[in-house]
């Protein structure tokens, strides 16, 4: 009886995996590909990835989403980390609990829902101080650091319910000033959870379409929305080849992210 | 005032959320003493102890650290240095570079830092650890580390709040004559903060008894066991039978509806007073010689001796002898008038002393509360 349910959960989970992985690994094999077709595989080349990169527009897309993944994670890192420290201050529970609820929320709302909203918003913003061509490379930035700070309040924020409260102090007991102790003992403590949210923020921010493609203007184009359009047309095999390219990316980020989560997992069974 | 105090609490009083934790405590520690805060859970050790450590303000009164009120000074400009009840090692530094915390910060040349960790963990039977994470010690161990962190920037005053509650009896009996030593030899001030009587009574010079935000009872061990102020401090240190008696006169006193001689004077005629007797202080006689007859309920072997609750008239003793005395017998009771402790009455009066429900469980008591063994 046992052994039949686990014959049928691993009939599962194969077919899971299976779902989950073929059209990655059918663009990762395609992009490969030495000819045309979509369908043909005409024998192993990089010719694709050569094209790719004489691509004008995808070059600069390309730069553009590194540009704002980084900065929008950092700015997000930065704030969501502060922002933390001063929820976890408060001394009044249902205050803290509110707070949280109310950083959860843009989290559980259909990012079309936001995404549209925020355009709306920046338009109105826009109108007020009489510019018309608001949205660009600032409101996607903004938009981007706004999904991405709960985040990295909910990555962040677990670790330093965690930190004893007897550290900071420890380390001003050993002559150490509160604010410099703070940063000496509290942080090193949750840097895992900042650096948990800083992938996450990442990976959120490089892969994100839709609320981009609210709150960008023409001016600015991030790689999602320049695949989107280019597969309006007719999609070529380079697309499979920069697709390949950001999986993997994002694969290695998750190990890495992974990696981290199971170091600090175990540092705390200790 | 004595010479060479070195901290001071001045009338001081503090509360939380309206409730008065510490009720107008006055202490005079003098350097180089071993003292220890002793009282049962919620008394206000730890917030004494975090008054002084500079972590906390006191509401009114006055912490004086060698003749200068401290109250607004930070902790980190004290020279006090504390073991937190946790430990509070810094996990993401190793034992060397933990202890060797405090020197950084003072910014010590790094062959002194060198030589005084080496020093510090030799002293705290470390050697060798210094590369070790902390997460990968025993609590034993990061214990010592603790205190080898705290003694590296030798301070004047080692605050310790219940170092060794998380460990298991014979680590804590090994560490107890360890910290006794390490004070002794480096001569500084300890003030130690416990629950557990037998670790104040074998480690203090002197012992503070506290309960409810004030002091009980401040003394040498001997004196606080031997000459109790009132019923609490006679039942929380040691075991005690606590008696309702009258002094008829200077040297005799009732109790027991009977007439004793005593070594006690001083009290009114008549004086409503608590008398204590230790049970190891009373001795079984036949009962035609003896001073009260009872009737033996419980039995209990303790290695050393038995301990025998004997009702008498209807008040539960309880008395510790080699003698063995059967459930159910009768037995008389003798006591020398050197034994019996007579104190005036106080708000603790009948509130202790009384082994009528007396039964195994109230040892589990005095055990630690938190069980993280983890050698
Ligand atoms: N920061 C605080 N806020 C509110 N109440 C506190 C605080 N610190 C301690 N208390 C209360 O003060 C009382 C005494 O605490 P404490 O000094 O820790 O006792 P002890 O160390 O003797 O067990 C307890 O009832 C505790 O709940
Ligand atoms: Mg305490």
């Amino acid at each position: 009886m046992k052994k039949k349910t686990s014959v049928t959960g691993r009939i599962c989970m194969a077919l899971v995996f299976l779902f989950l992985y073929a059209p990655l690994i059918y663009i990762l094999f395609f992009s490969f590909n030495d000819s045309n077709s979509t369908s043909l595989f005409a024998g192993f080349s990089v010719r694709w990835y050569k094209t790719l990169f004489t691509e004008e527009d995808i070059i600069v897309a390309l730069r553009n989403t590194l540009i704002l993944a980084v900065l929008s994670s950092v700015i997000a890192v930065v704030l969501g980390t502060a922002a933390s420290i001063g929820i976890d201050a408060c001394k009044k529970g249902w205050f803290r609990t509110g707070i949280m609820s109310v950083t959860n929320i843009p989290m559980m709302a259909p990012e079309i829902v936001t995404g549209i909203s925020m355009m709306l918003l920046f338009v109105f913003v826009g109108r007020l101080v009489n510019k018309s061509d608001v949205l660009g490379f600032p409101t996607l930035l903004i938009a981007h650091v706004t999904f991405n700070l709960p985040y990295v309040i909910l990555s962040v924020m677990p670790k330093l319910r965690q930190v004893d409260p007897h550290l900071p102090e420890a380390a001003e007991d050993l002559g150490m000033k509160p604010v410099r102790a703070f940063f000496k003992v509290v942080v090193p403590e949750i840097v895992p959870g900042i650096l948990t949210g800083l992938i996450m923020s990442f990976t959120m921010s490089f892969d994100d379409f839709i609320i981009s493609y609210f709150t960008s203007g023409p001016g600015f184009q991030t790689l999602p929305i320049a695949i989107y359009s280019m597969t309006k047309k007719r999609v070529k095999p380079d697309m499979y080849a920069l697709s390949a390219i950001m999986f993997v990316c994002i694969f290695i980020l998750l190990v890495v992210y992974n990696f981290v989560q199971a170091r600090s997992q175990r540092r705390e069974k200790k | 005032m004595e010479k060479n105090v070195i901290i001071d609490l001045r009338n001081v009083s503090k509360s939380f959320d309206g409730e008065t934790i510490l009720d107008n405590i006055n202490l005079s520690i003098r350097d180089g003493e071993f003292v220890t805060l002793l009282g049962p859970s919620g008394c206000g050790k730890t917030t004494t102890l975090r008054l002084i450590g500079g972590f906390l303000q006191p509401d009114s009164g006055d912490i004086v650290f060698q003749g200068k009120v401290i109250n607004d000074v930070p902790p980190y400009k004290r020279q006090v240095n504390t073991i937190f009840q946790r430990y509070a090692l810094f996990s993401h530094l190793n034992v060397y570079e933990n202890v060797a915390f405090g020197l950084r910060v003072r910014k010590c040349p790094e062959k002194e830092i060198k030589k005084t960790v080496d020093e510090m963990l030799e002293m705290v039977n470390l050697k060798g650890f210094g590369k070790r994470r902390t997460e990968s010690l025993s609590g034993g161990q990061q214990q010592r580390v603790a205190i080898a962190r705290a003694l590296a920037v030798k301070p004047k005053v080692l605050l310790l709040d219940e170092p060794l509650g998380a460990l298991d009896l014979k680590l804590r009996k090994d560490m107890q004559t360890e910290l006794k030593k390490i004070q002794q030899e480096l001569g500084i001030t300890f003030i130690y903060v416990t629950h557990d009587q037998e670790e104040a009574l074998s480690m203090s010079d002197t012992i503070v008894v506290m309960d409810s935000g004030k002091i009980q009872q401040m003394g040498r061990s001997e004196d606080i066991y031997n000459e109790p102020k009132n019923a609490f401090v006679a039942d929380f240190i040691g075991e005690s039978n606590i008696l309702d008696g009258m002094m008829r006169s200077d040297f005799y006193v009732d109790f027991s509806g009977k007439r004793f001689k005593c070594v006690d004077k001083g009290f009114a005629p008549n004086e409503a007073v608590d008398v204590v007797v230790r049970p190891e202080d009373v001795d079984f006689v036949p009962v035609e010689e003896g001073m009260l007859t009872g009737e033996v309920t419980l039995v209990t072997f303790k290695g050393v001796h038995y301990e025998t609750i004997v009702d008498i008239g209807g008040f539960k003793w309880m008395v510790q002898t080699t003698d063995y005395h059967p459930v159910g017998s009768k037995v008389g009771l003798k006591i020398e008038p050197d034994e019996i402790h007579i104190m005036p009455k106080s708000e603790y009066s009948g509130l202790y002393g009384d082994y009528s429900s007396f039964s195994e469980e109230f040892d589990e008591l005095s055990e630690p509360e938190e069980d993280e063994e983890d050698e």
